[in-house]
């Protein structure tokens, strides 16, 4: 079943408005974190055992603890770059409830004392900007933004930024360099951002999803939050569900929510075929089987133990149709072309891994190949700046294991083996 | 010689206000140039905002060629920009793709004879759960079919 916390009034068109939002409870947690110590609003949200809703699930509460205390200027990012493909929660929190992710913003600016944010949104995403820059504009008319917050003596300023189309400003210290007005090429950590990120000053940068939770956070308490998911992974998630079901689309639901139950509840079942395969997390996440969807409950612990991972909270459903060879190619595809270039490993086995998956739909690899797809995947690991290059191996450290049969059927025969010759 | 208008101008004077380093305005400011240039951005105009906003070309060029949504050579009235990650290709945009190159006899990134179109294949646009989709110049058409995609870019005014 979902579980409505975020999204709970996302059908109201309302909601996206100030005036809709307040009615709906919009600023009331605002005013109460205003009668907290910022020090006890971070440790709420450590206690709920909030984790980044932006792919590497680091405790939210945790991260912000890393902040030095020197004195420096701080910075509050907002992630919505929503890079990842197959992805798409972020843009309808953005263009259904803006104030919402506001709210969440200023309570969380507040509690790590930070005079000015910024919410960075990926180029394409022109309507979402649009809502997100009208919603900031209304907080600011009504005395939400500014100076003097309602009073509590707390100022905070906020803009949007819109990037460029870059996969890779997605990535804290990518995203960053970009809003410096540089090529949005990612930095060596650590330095973390927490301790020198944009301008060099301590800055949080969390995921849209993360920010806007912090709100409910505050609102229910950390046990009451709690009271959904896992022991290790509380709370609610978007899940944004593509491929071959009935009803595609982003739904809420408790972590550790079994997967079958998303397909077969939420999604309204399998079309077009038989269950054969999903990727959750995001491409960069490894392809997990039928047998293995059965066992598969959507929480950080279960995904990692089974190889793959919970990641942004996106899931591609495939039917027995589908051809793992084809999907592959359109995987490794992305990420060469969005690897900045600037590591070796990554630049190289990015081409690499293309190049090896074309030879095999070209006609033109051999059976070595396919190890040599795995070999050049694992070279790729652990060795970069930023972790696209883990990303781009680990679906085919994924794929090629699990469906070995469908490379070397494509390499023998010169056709897919699933979609057979009529498709050659 | 590429000049902005005097509304451009003065959004780029703003822009340079607005973020805490000149150099922040460069992205918002090459939009606003793609925006008064037909869709794209020339060297002369690289040139003349660099003049603008007192930044070095350089610094500008840098800036200009690591984003895929700065336009480096003219583009049709209508830039059709076609999803095929992972959800849209399963859902056929590849070869919807094909179909649009071949009916407009125009190369991928190219534009037609008429000026109306270019078609570009992208990557996720984050509309899966609409797939298949494409974005015109900024408005998404989304759970397309060959057909309906077809008669909506015919429709185009
Ligand atoms: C290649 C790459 C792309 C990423 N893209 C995104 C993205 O689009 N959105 C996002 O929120 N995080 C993305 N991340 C994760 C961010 O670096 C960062 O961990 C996250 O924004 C932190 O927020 P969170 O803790 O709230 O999740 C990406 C990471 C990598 C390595
Ligand atoms: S791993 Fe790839 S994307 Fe990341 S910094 Fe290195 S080259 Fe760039
Ligand atoms: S795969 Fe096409 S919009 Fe995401």
């Amino acid at each position: 079943m979902e579980v409505k916390i975020l999204t709970e009034h996302y059908d109201d068109d309302n909601f996206r408005t100030l005036e809709g939002y307040k009615a709906k409870g919009g600023y009331v947690e605002l005013e109460k974190a205003f009668k907290m110590k910022p020090e006890d609003i971070i440790a709420e949200v450590k206690a709920s055992g909030l984790r980044g809703r932006g792919g590497a699930g680091f405790p939210t509460g945790v991260k912000w603890g890393f902040l030095p205390n020197n004195g420096e200027t701080r910075y509050l990012l907002c992630n919505a770059d929503e890079g990842e493909p197959c992805t798409f929660k972020d843009r309808m929190m953005m263009e259904r409830a803006p104030h919402q992710l506001i709210e969440g913003m200023i309570i969380s600016a507040f509690a790590i004392s930070s005079p000015k944010s910024y919410i960075y949104i990926r180029g394409e995403y022109v309507y979402a900007a649009k809502v997100v820059e009208k919603a900031i504009k209304e907080a600011y008319d009504a005395g939400l933004l500014g100076k003097n917050i309602m009073g509590s003596g707390f100022d905070h300023d906020m803009d949007i930024y819109l990037g460029a189309g870059a996969y890779i400003c997605g990535e804290e210290t990518g995203m960053i360099s970009s809003l410096e007005g540089k090529k949005g090429q990612p930095k060596l950590k650590p330095p973390f951002p927490a301790v020198q990120g944009y301008l060099k000053k301590p800055t949080i940068v969390n995921n849209v999803e993360t920010l806007a939770a912090v709100k409910y956070i505050i609102r229910d308490g950390a046990e009451a939050y709690k009271k959904h998911g896992t022991e290790k992974s509380a709370g609610t998630k978007l899940f944004s569900v593509a491929g071959d079901v009935n009803k595609p689309g982003n739904y809420e639901v408790p972590l550790g929510y079994p997967l079958m139950d998303l397909i077969n509840n939420e999604c309204g079942g399998m079309k077009g075929g038989e269950l054969k395969a999903a990727i959750p997390g995001g491409t960069s996440a490894p392809i997990i089987t039928a047998e293995e969807i059965q066992k598969a409950t959507l929480d950080y612990e279960c995904l990692a133990e089974m190889g793959t991972m919970l990641g942004s909270g996106s899931i591609v459903i495939m039917n027995d149709k589908r051809c793992m060879v084809d999907m592959l190619k359109v995987i490794s595809h992305f990420y060469h072309h969005e690897s900045c270039g600037q590591c070796t490993p990554c630049r190289e086995g990015t081409g690499w891994l293309h190049k090896l998956v074309g030879s095999v739909v070209e006609g033109t690899a051999q059976e070595t190949d396919i190890d040599l797809l795995c070999e050049v995947a694992n070279k790729m690991k652990g060795r970069t700046i930023c972790a696209l290059s883990d990303a781009a191996a680990l679906p085919v450290l994924g794929i090629v294991p699990k469906f070995r049969d469908e490379f070397q059927f494509f390499i023998r025969e010169g056709y897919s083996k699933v979609k057979g010759q009529a498709h050659a | 010689m590429f000049e902005l208008s005097a509304d451009g101008k003065e959004f780029v004077k703003k822009e340079l206000a607005r973020y805490e380093t000149i150099e922040s305005a460069i992205i918002p400011s090459l939009y606003q140039v793609q925006k008064e240039n037909g869709g794209w951005v020339s060297e002369d105009a690289i040139a003349h905002l660099s003049d603008l906003m007192g930044i070095p070309e350089a610094r500008i060029n840098e800036v200009f060629h690591f984003y895929t949504m700065f336009n480096k050579k003219p583009v049709g009235k209508y830039h059709v920009q076609v999803c095929c990650n992972v959800a849209c290709a399963m859902a056929g945009t590849r070869e919807m793709t094909d179909m649009f190159l071949d009916e407009h006899k125009v190369k991928e990134g190219e534009m037609t004879e008429d000026g109306r179109f270019t078609f570009t294949r992208v990557e996720c646009l984050g509309a899966c759960d609409k797939a298949p989709m494409m974005q015109v110049n900024e408005d998404y058409y989304e759970d397309l079919t060959p057909e309906s995609a077809r008669n909506l870019l015919r429709d185009l005014k």
